[in-house]
């Protein structure tokens, strides 16, 4: 079973030698066919995944370097896999997203091994090396491949976050240093009290760690690097960066933060719910200001990653509430669901920005008008996208909104209250984009436009598709999650 | 039959919403399949309506519900269930028979409409909505099918997307409907915490029962204003009443649809359906009572008169005949509202089903007086319209006459007489009673001034070529004409069937119950509100009276009391610079302080660059330069003469021979 | 007259600064090479008259360090002696005051 995880790492890297060698024209093919060979292994990982056991499941422990603390420790969870999924997902998509040549393949692939490894690793030496794998190749293709500004971009993009994974890796050097371990299941068991290191020693760390996600996810204030690098970034590596790799920074939330520190978290959570709202408001009211489309749905993504936050701060910060548990639980499910969701509806809103950029040549907010007499499928399809990035019910966003709010409303109902303005926020941004896009006569220069080509549309109906079903029937994705979130539920209460 | 359609009730919405999916899919060639489609998913769904209507008039205080779990997270579950009881079943009927006339008449309306299918998709999706709110029995659901109704409303009210208008107005519709959903959707989670399900009816724990009740406690208060705030939205209610006027843009039949079966309907339903919560504490419990009161029911009170009140003067001063009808919609949502809100909850909701035959009547009617003057609203320029338009003016006259209250053969009247009277015996206040009747009296008014502009008078320049709708236009206005004479039938004091019936009452005829003492003080109002009618209006010429009179109030009428203008100024340009001043913040300040570590981080380089060129380098040169320097002198003492060297050891030796010499 | 060291020792003396002389005076190179082989023979007398007047019986040591002082003489000779042609044969000359290379 272990060998799963094992190849979910590998296959990629060797594919990314082997698209480097390979004949120019055949270096997408092959990345693809690739993808495909991962999303089979990961399919397969979810079928021999037992949704009812307690704890790590296929776990694979060996040696590495007993001075350091690091063991070659992977193993997945309900969460993990959820990641492991969506990473999956997301890559064929990326891939498909736009022509290029063989680096640019080679290094979504290398990003592809790097995310697996993250989401699979359960020591910390393992995960941090993965954690900053992930960081080069995307650093290389904004820089290369990206915008206009991409020089400037790619080099915030590196320096913010590379600074925020110092800061994370000093905190657990003092962990180690105190406790002698890295493995995330014995510090978790040790920080069930809240004594996982004595003293001033513990807010250092709990700052230092703090601090490295924050700026991945990223919360407010750390969040100025995203609008530059997610606009100057290809389409399909702001796919992925929006949908899996803002996506390590909530699951080192979850994995590390949330467990290790929960004294910290009670006492400091009334701020960091204040972030999190702050997130919430000012990044969708920041994305009404925007005339840039990929800069807009670029803040937007900011804004759904702080319901995140939101949830897992409002679990954290809980004190003594009737029923936490419970409420814990709704948070903690709806925070998973959102995680899956936002990755797959913020993936395909890039996706449609792009195949505008590509028709348009550029894709202001007003260089466009009246597409829906145009391009209907288009409008029809990207509609589906933007509904379920602003909550509609029956589509996926609702789900996971719905259960965080629940959650967090029981257990922080002053700032739930204040960022359910978000949502309305975000209707207003999407409304007005649509309005701007879709409606009106048809502007001269969008008159040519080709509605979706058929290539195009083996991304975007799957992917819309999915989105229904998430938010009709979402005890599929529910189903594997539910024992990971009592059991963290309990942890935590 | 009946039991069936009773265990799968789901299917009432499902046959719409399927029907809609298949005509979406099909080709826009396929004109004639996609308006049979979802005229016969609406015929269906009637027919399961009425199937499920029947059993329900069997026993009093009929209540069956099917409750399943949606999904489980964590170790919980979340349930969803459909309910059907008489307040459900009535609407199933109404919006389902309603639903078909407007479908049949907007084939002929949309027929020239090169997006006819997706029109009637939009249609169908939009009736099995409001069928889905209808039938909920979760909160959650519920709000589902509230935020599905408000999708369609949007794509509806948009229809026409080449318009910016219609854009603009849907978007308008879309966003303020959903500031109160916002409210709404903590009222739910606030329920949700409180009571642990929101499930209406579960044998005894759902959220409206003895258990979940008294979980709420004090917090019913805020739990059900924050849920009337999703009715002030849908609804139409002051202060969240602007995008109802706006939402005209769309199609006539969208503009029925969403002012007589669904859209607006949801939000008085929805106050209805939770009033459980809204009179939780009120020291007379139950319906049917009028006199007990909350906090919470004067809140929905004085909304609902304010709202009566500034929508139906500011109808007085419209020009386009459907926002005159737009206005009174707002006018009689108001007066549901207060119906409720005084403890008369069947009254107000008789009167919903009655208003949704007769203003679907006279949005249809007034599709096809636009139909037939060629897509003309403004008022002033038809005219004398009744000799043209024989049907379309019996049956507008039929549905003036229900909206303004005459009494005794049309449904509206004596639903407007419940809720008076209702309204009569409030405890806390009369305010609001003498308000409604003030309320009577300008409902009249602006009708008999909307009929005689449109109907009588002399014809203007689009009543020239004016000409009577097709059949498949006419007949749907005569059927719900009928059907607003018949309806009257159950809603007389005399023999109070349809009140009873919501209040799970048995219902006895009493034929000395027929005239009721309002039944003079209404007939009263409206005569004086129609005679005043005529006497202002029967000459009105292009300039209407009351301008030429009061012009300074007919302008703040005609502009709708800059209300739209005020919150332009004042909320949204709040929003909108709040908006830009997040981007600037974003863009100098936060993003300021990191190029600020920047270039702190830069210049610290700089500095230590500096040091080291400066400070360690030059140590280093200058004691290279010194050593330079030194060897170049000493190099100056090699001659490269042997000899020299020669001579150099032989003095050395010498020296070193006195040394020794000088030792010993 | 009887021996003495002191004799021998002037006589040395006397050798070695002739050879000194000779060194730093002359300016052909061969008897440069003459004027060393001298102050080195002045070495050797040296060694052997302390040997000789060293309390008896002594070790051979002083006759021992000259004889090889003498082959070493000889071997620097050979050396010394093909330098000067080596020299003479790139310069066509043998002048030392010529010869200023080393010059720094």
């Amino acid at each position: 079973m272990a060998n799963l995880i094992a190849g979910l790492i590998f296959i990629p890297i060797l594919g990314a030698l082997f698209v480097s060698v390979a004949p120019r024209n055949y270096a997408r093919p092959v990345a693809l066919g690739n993808t495909l060979i991962t999303a089979l292994f990961t399919l397969m990982l979810w079928r021999d995944f037992d949704p009812n056991a307690i704890g790590l499941q296929m776990v694979a422990r060996h040696v590495w370097i007993p001075a350091i603390g690091a063991e070659l420790l992977v193993g997945i969870d309900g969460l993990s896999l959820l990641l492991l999924l969506l990473t999956s997902l997301l890559f064929p998509f990326a891939l498909l997203a736009q022509e290029r040549g063989r680096a640019f393949c080679a290094l979504m692939l290398v990003m592809q091994a790097a995310l697996y490894g993250t989401f699979s690793a359960q020591n910390f030496i393992l995960w941090f090396l993965f954690y900053e794998m992930s960081l080069v190749p995307a650093f290389l293709l904004i820089k290369i491949w990206g915008g206009p500004q991409r020089d400037r971009a790619a080099t915030k993009f590196f320096l913010y976050t590379f600074l925020g994974s110092v800061a994370m890796l000093l905190a657990f050097l003092g962990i180690f240093l105190v406790r002698g371990t890295l493995d995330f299941a014995e510090l978790a068991a040790l920080g069930k009290g809240g004594g996982l290191l004595p003293g001033k020693l513990s807010w250092f760390a709990f700052a230092g760690i703090f601090l490295g996600l924050a700026v991945k996810v990223p919360l407010f204030p750390f969040h100025t690097w995203l609008p530059d690098a997610y606009e100057a970034a290809p389409t399909g590596v702001v796919m992925v960066l929006t949908g899996a790799l803002s996506k390590m920074g909530v699951y080192g939330f979850i994995r590390l933060l949330l467990p290790l520190f929960p004294n910290e978290l009670r006492i400091a959570g009334p701020w960091l719910l204040g972030l999190a709202v702050c997130s919430i408001i000012f990044s969708s009211l920041a994305a009404w200001a925007q005339s840039d489309l990929k800069r807009m749905v670029a803040y937007l993504s900011i804004n759904h990653l702080g319901y995140c936050m939101l949830g897992l701060f409002a679990v954290g910060a809980t004190t003594v509430v009737p029923a936490a548990e419970a409420e814990a639980q709704a948070a903690l499910s709806g925070v998973f669901l959102q995680i899956f969701n936002h990755g797959l509806t913020a993936a395909a809103l890039f996706y449609f920005v792009g195949l505008l950029e590509q028709r348009r040549g550029a894709r202001g907010l007003h260089d466009f008008g009246g597409l829906m007499q145009r391009t209907p499928l288009l409008c029809g399809w990207m509609s589906v996208a933007m509904f379920s990035s602003l909550g509609l019910p029956g589509l996926n966003g609702f789900v996971g909104e719905f259960l965080i709010f629940k959650g967090s409303f029981a257990l922080a109902a002053g700032y739930t209250a204040v960022a359910a303005v978000g949502l309305l926020i975000t209707a207003i941004v999407f409304l007005r984009a649509m309005q701007a896009l879709f409606s009106g006569p048809l502007t001269e220069t969008c008159s040519t436009f080709p509605d979706l080509r058929p290539g195009e549309k083996w991304v975007v109906i799957p992917a819309a598709l999915l989105m229904f079903a998430i938010g009709i029937y979402p005890q599929f994705v529910l189903n594997f999650l539910n024992t990971t979130v009592a059991q963290m539920a309990r942890l935590l209460g | 039959m009946s039991g069936w359609i009773i265990a799968h009730l789901w299917l009432v919405p499902a046959v719409p919403l399927v029907v809609s999916l298949i005509i979406l899919s099909l080709p826009d060639s396929q004109r004639k399949a996609a308006a049979g489609l979802a005229i016969g998913g609406q015929v269906v769904a009637l027919i399961c309506s009425l199937a499920a209507f029947a059993p329900t008039l069997s026993t009093p205080g009929y209540r069956v519900f099917h409750n399943f779990t949606w999904f489980t997270f964590g170790e919980q579950a979340l349930r969803l269930g459909f309910v059907l009881d008489p307040l459900a079943a009535v609407m199933l009927v109404m919006i389902t028979f309603v639903s078909l006339c407007i479908f049949v008449f907007s084939v002929g309306y949309m027929a020239a409409d090169r997006n006819f299918g997706r029109f009637f998709a939009y249609l169908s999706f939009f009736s099995a909505a409001m069928l889905g709110v209808v039938i909920a029995n979760s909160l959650l659901l519920l709000f589902i099918c509230w935020e599905l109704v408000g999708l369609a409303s949007y794509l509806l009210i948009g229809f026409w997307i080449h318009k910016p208008s219609a854009a603009a107005a849907a978007k308008k519709a879309f966003v303020t409907t959903r500031i109160g959903d916002i409210g709404f959707f903590l009222g739910m989670l606030w329920l949700y915490g409180r009571s642990g399900t929101l499930l209406f009816y579960d044998g005894g724990n759902g959220a409206l029962e003895n258990t979940g009740l008294l979980s709420l406690g004090v917090s019913a208060t805020f739990v059900a204003l924050l849920i009337f705030c999703g009715a002030v939205g849908k609804s139409g209610q002051f202060p969240l009443h602007v995008w109802l006027p706006d939402a005209m843009e769309g199609p006539t039949p969208v503009s029925a649809l969403i002012h007589a079966a669904t859209m607006v309907a949801a939000g008085v339903f929805l106050v209805a359906r939770v009033y459980p919560i809204f009179s939780l504490g009120a020291p007379v419990a139950g319906d049917a009572v009028p006199g007990g009161t909350t906090t919470s029911l004067v809140v929905v009170v004085w909304i609902g008169v304010v709202t009566a009140l500034i929508s139906a003067l500011i109808a007085l001063a419209q020009w386009d005949i459907k926002r005159i009808l737009a206005y009174s919609t707002v006018s009689q949502l108001g007066l549901m509202m207060v119906s409720l809100g005084v403890g008369g909850v069947a009254a107000g909701i008789m009167h919903l089903l009655a208003h949704g035959f007769f203003k679907a009547l006279l949005f249809l009617g007034s599709g096809s007086v636009i139909h037939g003057c060629h897509e003309e609203q403004d008022i002033r320029r038809m005219g004398g319209l009744r000799g043209p338009m024989p049907v379309t003016f019996l049956t507008y006259a039929v549905g003036m006459m229900a909206l303004s209250g005459v009494p005794l053969f049309f449904a509206g009247a004596w639903t407007k007489e419940e809720i008076l009277h209702a309204t009569s015996l409030w405890t806390v206040s009369r305010a609001p009673h003498f308000l409604m009747l003030a309320g009577v009296v300008l409902t009249a008014l602006y009708m008999t001034r909307q009929m005689i502009y449109v109907f009588f008078g002399q014809r203007h320049a689009a009543a020239e070529r004016a000409h009577e709708s097709p059949a498949v236009m006419t007949w749907p206005l005569t059927v719900l004409a009928l059907c607003t004479v018949a309806f009257s039938v159950v809603l007389t004091p005399a023999w109070p069937w349809l009140h009873d019936y919501l209040s799970g009452e048995r219902a006895t005829a009493d034929s000395g119950q027929l005239i009721q003492p309002i039944l003079f003080v209404s007939l009263a109002l409206v005569a004086a509100g129609i005679g005043l009618g005529v006497l202002i209006y029967r000459r009105a010429g292009v300039i209407d009276p009351v301008e030429q009179r009061l012009p300074w109030l007919f302008r703040f009428l005609e502009n709708r009391m800059w209300l739209d203008e005020l919150y332009d100024w004042t909320v949204l340009a709040a929003a909108r610079f709040a908006a830009r001043l997040s981007d600037a913040l974003d863009r100098y300040f936060w993003d300021g302080l990191v190029r600020g570590f920047g270039v702190l981080g830069g210049s610290l380089g700089g500095l230590s660059k500096g040091f080291d060129e400066r400070g360690i380098n030059a140590a280093g040169d200058d004691a290279s330069g010194m050593a330079r320097g030194f060897g170049r002198l000493i190099s100056a003492r090699h001659s490269g003469q042997v000899q020299t060297y020669l001579g150099v050891l032989a003095v050395g030796l010498l020296a070193l021979l006195l040394f020794y010499a000088w030792l010993t | 007259m009887t021996p003495t060291l002191q004799l021998f020792l002037v006589v040395a003396a006397a050798l070695f600064c002739i050879g000194l002389l000779a060194a730093l005076s002359r300016r052909h190179a061969i008897f440069i090479l003459i004027g060393i082989e001298m102050m080195l023979a002045a070495a050797g007398i040296n060694f052997i008259a302390f040997s000789r007047f060293a309390p008896q019986p002594a070790p051979p040591t002083g006759v021992m360090v000259t004889i090889f002082a003498i082959a070493i003489a000889a071997a620097e000779a050979a050396v010394g002696l093909a330098l000067v042609i080596a020299v003479y044969r790139h310069y066509r000359t043998t002048n030392v005051d010529q010869m200023d290379e080393l010059k720094g």
